[in-house]
């Protein structure tokens, strides 16, 4: 292989040419961004950066010693690419011709059409995201956040802390249920009324009072009206796919790939926010959109794609974590498939516990909340216990799809 | 120095936190060395007394950051910089920390007394 391209230079594109590198490729590695900005860090952008506590410059991934000897190119999107020739087109004209790709294009933040464009109505994703929104956040303000996943629930956090008046609006019963189940879900809603956010959940917005260009009060469907200085919409996320439409490779929710993130096209993988492997687990193709899956899978699939075979290492759970009004939030699991959580140290209301998720007697997903230590311990063991799936094949095409 | 605890009440495998500024961190492997290093990890806060030791190395609870106990170098990312090495003495049964003089690597944000 004489030249690797790797679309996307956020942390799954940056971890991907690192294990390039590592596993010995010393052809022409170039990395393609879209965003201007060098590899940075984006979980403190809801956090510690938002609530002003650490800077840009602490914010960056890449070192300078990093020894890459790559080409970087930045601030150029991928706008198309052909799988016959093996070329990448850019938002700039030029093309790229490749011997392997490496798709790491990332999630945008959805948006609420209806107020798009609004001058008050953020969305946090990127940098430029989040310094917008860091100017905003002066205290006595009322901010109303849409959706309580990570981005609204961290973000609700620190604007509060900040002094504002915040309000969540969650169309499921918990906040997080998604990622968390109903259960617990529940469980950590405790953490929003303590530190003095006004959660709604089984709340969904009839419409949105604009003003002059920005939203001045948001309706909710029981007829309240909530008064809005600032919008934030956290409504999670859709894979950056649109580019390859068309272009033979196989599209779902992501990018489809086997269990080592090769797509259906010899020499090309996906990693990342993007990327749907194949979950032996859950037997479907599953899109993980976590900071640590894309810190560990980009050497899997690059394993892949520069060696091909078979792939030896397992793919560890899915792991997060997420602090909120001073807790400590970890899982590691899939949430997907149990029939009963167990309290296993703590208690709920102490706001400290750990609680084990069980498929029979399975334990396929553990919780903590502060709880550091025991969540190590469990989090260790189901690694060990994914091991077991090593041994499936990393999955002819296919059969997966 | 700094008093840890009795020997006895840190069994071999185990790891406490001193409430020292900045916090520090005392393991007794499973191999039955004792070591100290600065308690908080240096990419993100985080308390590597909660983390998960294999030999001679600690793998941060947060992000998988991992420190050499021994040397207190990073075996593996994202942390860049190194935490500090303590030398442990076990006085008269009690596990004591003299701390290191050097400067600490805290985490962005992080200052020796907590956060910013």
């Amino acid at each position: 292989m004489q030249t690797l391209v790797v679309i996307g230079a956020s942390l799954s594109g940056l971890s991907a040419a690192r294990a390039a590198r590592a596993q010995g490729f010393a052809g022409r590695l170039v990395i393609v961004g879209a965003e201007l900005h060098p590899p940075y860090d984006r979980p403190p952008l809801s956090k510690d950066f938002l609530a002003g506590r650490i800077s840009e410059a602490d914010l960056a991934l890449s070192e300078v010693d990093d020894d890459l000897a790559a080409e970087w190119l930045l601030g150029v999107k991928a706008v198309r690419l052909d799988t016959e020739s093996m070329t990448v087109a850019l938002s700039d004209g030029r093309s790229l011709a490749a011997d392997g790709v490496v798709l790491a294009t990332g999630a945008s933040a959805r948006v609420l059409p209806e107020v798009d464009g609004c001058s008050n109505v953020f969305t946090l994703r990127t940098l430029d995201d989040a310094r917008a929104l860091r100017g905003q956040l002066q205290p006595g303000r009322k901010m109303v956040v849409v959706g309580a996943g990570f981005i609204g629930a961290e973000t609700a956090s620190t604007a509060r802390a900040a002094g504002l008046d915040v309000t969540v609006i969650e169309r499921s019963a918990a906040p997080l249920s998604g990622a968390l189940g109903a259960e617990m879900g529940a469980a950590v809603a405790g953490l929003h009324a303590a530190g003095g956010v006004d959660m709604l959940c089984g709340t969904s917005i009839k419409s949105f009072r604009i003003l002059g260009g920005s939203v001045s009060h948001v309706v909710l469907d029981d007829g309240r009206e909530l008064p809005a200085d600032i919008v934030l919409v956290g409504v999670g996320g859709q894979p950056n796919t649109d580019w390859l439409l068309g272009s033979g490779i196989q599209l779902g929710n992501g990018v489809l790939c086997d269990a080592a993130g090769r797509t259906n096209i010899p020499s090309i993988v996906a990693v990342g926010d993007c990327a749907a492997w194949w979950n032996h687990r859950l037997q479907a193709h599953h899109r993980v959109e976590h900071w640590t899956g894309a810190l560990e899978r980009p050497a899997l699939a690059v394993a892949a794609l520069l060696q091909g075979g078979t792939v030896p290492r397992a793919v560890h759970p899915p792991y997060f974590w997420s602090d909120q009004y001073g807790s400590r939030i970890q899982f590691a699991g899939h949430v997907h498939g149990h029939d009963r959580v167990q309290v296993e140290h703590g208690c709920l209301e102490d706001q400290s516990f750990l609680a084990v998720y069980y498929a029979g007697d399975e334990p396929v997903a553990v919780l903590g909340v502060n709880q550091v230590r025991q969540f190590t311990r469990w989090r260790k063991f189901l690694n060990r216990e994914a091991e077991r799936y090593a041994d499936a094949p990393a999955g002819a095409f296919a059969a997966a799809s | 120095m700094h008093e840890a605890c009795p020997l006895s009440q840190l069994a071999p495998g185990d790891a406490i936190r001193l409430d020292t500024s900045p916090p520090i961190a005392v393991f007794h492997t499973e191999e039955g060395e004792l070591f100290a290093i600065d308690d908080t990890c240096t990419h993100q806060d985080a308390s590597l007394a909660d983390g998960w030791v294999e030999g001679c190395e600690v793998e941060c609870p947060l992000h998988a950051s991992k420190f050499n106990l021994r040397t207190g170098g990073v075996d593996a990312p994202p942390a860049k910089l190194p935490v500090r090495v303590h030398e442990v003495i076990v006085q008269d049964g009690t596990i004591m920390v003299r701390e290191s003089e050097e400067e600490p690597n805290l985490p962005p944000g992080v200052k020796v007394d907590g956060y910013v």
